[in-house]
């Protein structure tokens, strides 16, 4: 643990609401508009954490607690998540499972809020959230095992550092199968086209966006920067198995993830503008699906 | 040893003379309960003791009974096992005394206390048997002993039925049980465990039939599928602090008896860690599933022990093929995880059916989706229920995640450096682990959510009250135990190092090497988690400093404008995991019987929703029944005249004397 | 490059499992025969001649273009829906479709074949397209999904052959003559408006073959 790999968690923590800023500029480009500004998620944070709350009478300390858990529990991860060639704050041998276990806390207590508050809106965003994060669990976990068993390493930092590209004409096809399954799991646990439209509350698309309904004030805001620190975390993860890490200049590594990651959020926001959202019953298909490839990869793997 | 001596003594006496005195007496309960804490107390001090690194005991006693001899030995194995059985009896002990308060005047206690302690010296012996018949003598009376306390409320049809079937599922494994020691005892001349242990089995034929045996008796008493159909239905049907005993301590009997049979069968093939990881897997997936299509509280929670019996499979799988490759970290890690779970289930689980237990004592249901609401009339048990649910669903910072890492860890660690024998199973572990994991979460947010929160979803809710300190203390006590376990994680792996060697007979210095590779990261885990805690709270001030200046109100839930919401309006905790039984429906079976509303007005429609057990339904119905007609046709011996009887008796004397003497 | 074209093959058996409309499984398995024509190009890249070439070009031809054209035609002239309409769920093709891609890696490490030079790949991926058009043809009512069913597994066959046999005479022509022979069926469901299985489940029927 050195100074540097602080960075990682620095860039996490200032330029993830930035990511949704870049998307919904993609989208609205697409859709012939000028768009929100880059950095309207900054403002929109600092509105909230100047408002009042409205609590429901319905609820208990449960919802009270449950933004907080979150994003306790997310800046943990976020410590986990190395970027780049840069190791992550805290490293060691099978960090990837605290990291799942962290995120699988953060969604345990969301849902539980959800519940709190006696609404059937926030009953079907939590039925719907548990079940299809009971699907995505597996493939990610099939996808971090090739990951390790490719390079023979068990730590988030080294796994990355050890995929150079070097290696990368060998594994081919692995890699991207993995990529491939890793950018399902991440439209799927960040509530995004094809899986969740996160623009609407309609009962149709009543999944992340309606399990927060009722929380207003400081807690959405910590609700709104979870959620950003998460879809940078997934996409560092994504990135870190797309982009070879030069062996060369460090700094130029990190320019390149980070060219990644605005990258990808173009390509989240290119997704969400060309596609619909999935049929509910087609869903469960979708994360099978990203689990098979990533069987495919790990399969490959094992020859 | 002379301290275990007195533990075990004063069991059967608090037994019978709580037996002999009058009902109802109130003392009584604090009389029974009184003894198992004090037998608890003495039991767990030899216990620690031998863990701590001090040497085994013995003692042997000759014994009139036919190669029989009573020998019990206070080994590193037993007293792990020792310890979550004592301590889990004491607490539950305690609880009910305040949960049988109900029925004190309309019925007499005596005989639950009575059989409540015989349950206890039982496990205690089994624990401690190290001759054959001694142990299928103690294995019998836990047997019976929960069987009585089981069919407490024997007034009611289902409790009778469940009892049934438990007494009958348990004669049956100990059946096998009975083969698998004759077998042993056949191939060795002893029925001693000390000799079984030293000699090994050296036919590989032979060590494979005993195995199999192994795994279907113990597995009958530990919950393995599809021998588990007694779980789902004794649980729910016996006494809160009952259920909680048996399901936390009383299967773990059968994992214990499979980890000593292990220790007697010799180097074992690779298919044997196979056939573990295999019903690992399948326990632990449909267990979790059956769970989740269940709205009783407590049959939910049963399905929920087979799942986690599940979780000691695959870890125990994972051991074997450490054992089978002379690979020591997949042995320190599999067997650890496997030995650390079963302290940690019989922890949370015993929590969650106390914590059930209160629920149905405050609102006299078990039925989910009559509940809701339940946090703000019974705070404490919410909590301890809440803990309790974190840390069965495994996550961090809690004690369930840390034996999880440990069975991941050995997975992966076996998985990235070892050919495809064992690369395929240890990676499908880690699929099916993760889905198990995923599917646990659905499962526990639905209980607490549907349960504890929202709006009551009838008035029986509305009368409901918290539970006496009686209750609540073994409650706060286990919740306690979660917290810790997961918070010093490090040292309680690092407390595994007896067991591990006296299990799996490796050097010291192996074990604690590759104890390490597991505590290293663990130490790292504990410092995430206190990170985390930290971060709460500064969190709590922050959000508390920033609302102080601003306006916080109260309101109604924001119902999208409807004119007359009601509570029925909720999600139900069939509608909460409707989604998961659909996708699962093969595997599950529910059958639906719906009235759908129709017309402009609809009356009452109605959704009624039954998963009865798949292999209760596919394997035993169908094999008893057709067992039964063969059966009945046997049926004209039965005539009922005492004089035939009398001279069928004769006739076969006569045969055999005339046959022995010819 | 080869090793590419396999792995694309194999994530094309899968889709075919999953795939739930008969017009997009037309065109995965045609994307799938594009890909293995190309595939003796790939491997006999040195010593091109026109040989290969002609046969790269005829087949491509054949299973990219005018197989799909002769299937919508079918499809069209027996008034259809596009539905695919599975005996087993789409879900549990995708398990056991992952299940026969394991056992192919399996078995093609044991098979005592020496694939020449191109991929250790091939015999793998030929089993698993075999074992994917038989489990297509076993469950799916539709017939254009048995004709499908049939199709990838001469695409397995095929693979198989661009492996093992340098010059490949008579594995061409028996080639040619299953292709024909596939031609000849799908007319058969246009002409016949042949819409779902071929037989009848109702076995009870079989009794008016008696005399």
């Amino acid at each position: 643990m050195n100074a540097l790999s602080f960075i990682p968690l620095l860039l996490a923590l200032i330029l993830s609401p930035l990511l949704f800023g870049v998307i919904n500029r993609t989208k609205a480009l697409f859709a012939g508009r000028r768009g929100q500004p880059l950095l309207q998620t900054y403002f929109d944070l600092w509105k909230l954490l100047q408002k009042g709350a409205v609590y429901s009478r319905t609820t208990t300390w449960i919802f009270r607690a449950g933004p907080i858990i979150g994003l306790a529990a997310t800046l943990t991860a976020a410590a986990l998540m190395p970027l780049g060639n840069f190791p992550s704050l805290i490293a060691f041998p099978a960090d990837f499972l605290l990291f799942v276990g962290l995120l699988g806390l953060v969604r345990f207590f969301t849902v539980v809020a959800a519940l709190d508050t006696g609404s059937s809106f926030e009953g079907m965003g939590a039925s719907r959230e548990v079940f299809f994060s009971a699907l995505t669990e597996p493939a990610l976990f099939i996808a971090l095992a090739t990951l390790a068993r490719q390079t023979g390493q068990l730590s988030l930092s080294t796994i990355f550092a050890a995929s150079s590209d070097a290696h990368w004409p060998h594994f081919e096809p692995v890699l991207a199968l993995t990529a491939i399954a890793l950018m399902v799991v991440l439209l799927a646990e960040n509530a995004r086209i094809p899986v969740d439209d996160p623009n609407t509350h309609l009962e149709l698309t009543m999944i992340h966006e309606v399990m927060v309904l009722d929380h207003s004030g400081p807690d959405f805001a910590f609700i709104i920067y979870t959620s950003a620190l998460k879809l940078w975390m997934l996409g560092a993860l994504v990135l870190g198995v797309m982009i070879p890490s030069s062996g060369g200049n460090p700094w130029l590594n990190l320019a390149m993830a980070l060219g990644g990651m605005f990258g990808l959020a173009v390509i989240i926001g290119v997704v969400e503008s060309v596609m619909a959202r999935l049929r509910l019953l087609i869903v469960p298909q979708l994360l099978v699906g990203a689990g098979a490839v990533a069987t495919v990869a790990l399969i490959l793997t094992l020859r | 040893m002379t301290l275990l001596l007195f533990a075990m003594a004063i069991l059967p006496l608090g037994a019978v003379v709580v037996l002999l005195s009058s009902r109802s007496d109130r003392n009584l309960s604090w009389f029974g309960a009184g003894s198992v804490v004090i037998a608890a107390v003495l039991g767990c001090i030899p216990a620690v003791q031998v863990l701590l690194g001090g040497a085994a005991v013995q003692l042997r006693f000759p014994w009139s009974m036919p190669f029989g001899e009573f020998f019990i030995e206070l080994d590193p194995l037993s007293a792990w096992f020792l310890l979550p059985t004592l301590l889990l009896s004491a607490l539950s002990a305690v609880y009910g005394v305040g949960y049988m308060r109900t029925w004190q005047g309309r019925r007499s206690l005596g005989p639950s206390w009575f059989f409540y302690c015989l349950l206890v010296l039982g496990m205690m012996l089994v624990l401690l048997a190290r001759n054959a018949v001694l142990f299928l003598i103690a294995w019998e009376l836990m047997a019976l002993a929960s069987f009585f306390l089981v069919t407490f409320e024997h007034e009611r049809e289902s409790v009778r039925e469940a009892g049934w079937i438990y007494l009958v599922a348990t004669h049956l494994g100990t059946a096998f049980l009975l083969a698998f020691f004759l077998l042993l005892a056949r191939e060795t001349g002893s029925m001693d465990f000390t000799v079984w242990a030293a000699k090994g089995v050296q036919a590989h034929e032979l060590a494979g039939i005993l195995f199999l045996l192994a795994v279907v008796g113990f597995g009958t008493k530990a919950g393995f599928m599809p021998f588990h159909v007694w779980l789902p239905e004794a649980h729910p049907a016996a006494p809160s602090h009952v259920s909680a005993l048996m399901s936390g301590v009383m299967i773990k009997t059968g994992i214990y008896g499979l980890l000593r049979a292990f220790t007697f069968l010799g180097a074992p093939p690779l298919w044997w860690g196979w056939v573990l990881i295999g019903i690992g897997l399948t326990s632990g997936v449909l267990g979790v599933l059956f769970a989740l299509a269940q709205h009783d509280l407590k049959r939910l929670l049963a399905y929920h022990s087979v799942e986690n019996i599940g979780i000691i499979a695959l870890g125990l799988g994972v051991g074997l093929l450490g054992v089978s490759t002379s690979s020591p970290v997949l042995i320190v890690l599999g067997f650890g995880g496997a030995l650390l779970h079963v302290v940690n289930h019989a922890l949370f689980k015993g929590l969650l059916f106390l914590g059930a237990g209160a629920v149905l004592h405050g609102t006299g249901t078990r039925e989910i989706d009559h509940l809701g609401g339940l946090l703000k009339r019974m705070p404490w048990t919410a909590v301890t229920f809440l803990i309790g649910a974190v840390a069965i669903s495994g996550l961090p910072p809690l004690n369930g995640f840390v034996s999880e890492f440990l069975i991941f860890l050995g997975a992966f660690k076996g998985g990235i450096s070892t050919g495809g024998a064992i690369a395929v199973p240890l990676f499908a572990l880690i699929a099916g682990l993760a889905l198990i994991g995923g599917l646990a979460v659905a499962c526990f947010t639905k209980a607490f959510g549907i349960v504890f929160l929202g709006e009551p979803r009838s008035e029986r809710v509305l009368h409901a009250h918290e539970v006496d300190w009686t209750m609540r203390l073994p409650m706060l006590i286990l919740a306690a135990g979660c917290v810790l376990i997961g918070l010093f994680a490090p040292v309680v792996v690092g407390s595994l190092k007896t067991v591990l060697k006296s299990v799996t007979g490796l050097q010291p210095e192996i074990v604690t090497e590759n104890l390490a590779t597991a505590m290293n990261p663990l130490s790292f885990v504990v410092i995430g988690a206190v990170a985390f805690l930290m971060l709460l709270a500064l969190l709590v001030l922050l959000r508390r400093d920033l609302l102080a200046r601003r306006r916080v109100e109260t309101d109604v839930t924001w119902g999208c404008g409807y004119v007359q919401p009601t509570a029925r309006m909720q999600y139900t905790a069939s509608s909460f995991a409707q989604p998961l039984t659909d996708l699962f429906r093969p595997l599950l079976g529910t059958k639906k019987k719906v009235t759908l509303p129709s017309g402009i007005f609809p009356p009452e429609a109605a959704l009624k929703t039954m998963t009865p057990d798949v292999s209760h339904e596919e394997m035993y119905r169908p094999m008893f029944s057709r067992v039964n007609e063969w059966l009945s046709q046997l049926r004209w011996l039965q005539h009922g005249n005492v004089q035939l009887y009398v001279l069928y008796i004769a006739a076969t004397l006569i045969v055999l004397l005339v046959w022995k003497f010819r | 490059m080869t090793d590419l074209i396999l792995v694309l093959v194999m994530l094309t058996n899968l889709k075919l499992l999953a795939s739930s409309e008969l017009g997009a499984s037309i065109r995965v398995v045609a994307v799938q025969g594009v890909m293995l024509g190309l595939l003796p190009v790939l491997a006999h890249v040195h010593d091109l001649s026109l040989h290969f070439a002609a046969l790269a070009v005829g087949t491509i031809a054949l299973k990219g273009a005018v197989f799909p054209w002769l299937l919508f035609r079918a499809l069209r002239e027996a008034e259809v829906t596009r539905e695919v309409e599975p005996y087993v769920g789409y879900i549990t093709s995708i398990l056991v479709g992952l299940a026969a891609l394991a056992a192919s890696f399996w078995l093609g490490g044991r098979l005592p074949v020496s694939t020449v030079g191109a991929s250790s790949l091939l015999t793998p991926s030929a089993l698993f397209s075999i074992l994917a058009g038989l489990f297509l043809i076993v469950a799916r009512k539709r017939a254009v999904n048995q004709v499908l069913g049939f199709l990838v597994m001469e695409n397995g066959i095929y693979t198989f052959g661009v492996g093992i046999v340098a010059e490949m005479p008579f594995l061409v022509e028996l080639g040619v003559l299953l292709d024909a022979f596939v031609a000849v069926f799908v007319m058969g469901i246009a002409v016949y408006h042949i819409n779902r299985e071929f037989d009848h489940i109702e076995t009870n029927r079989l009794d008016r073959l008696k005399g």
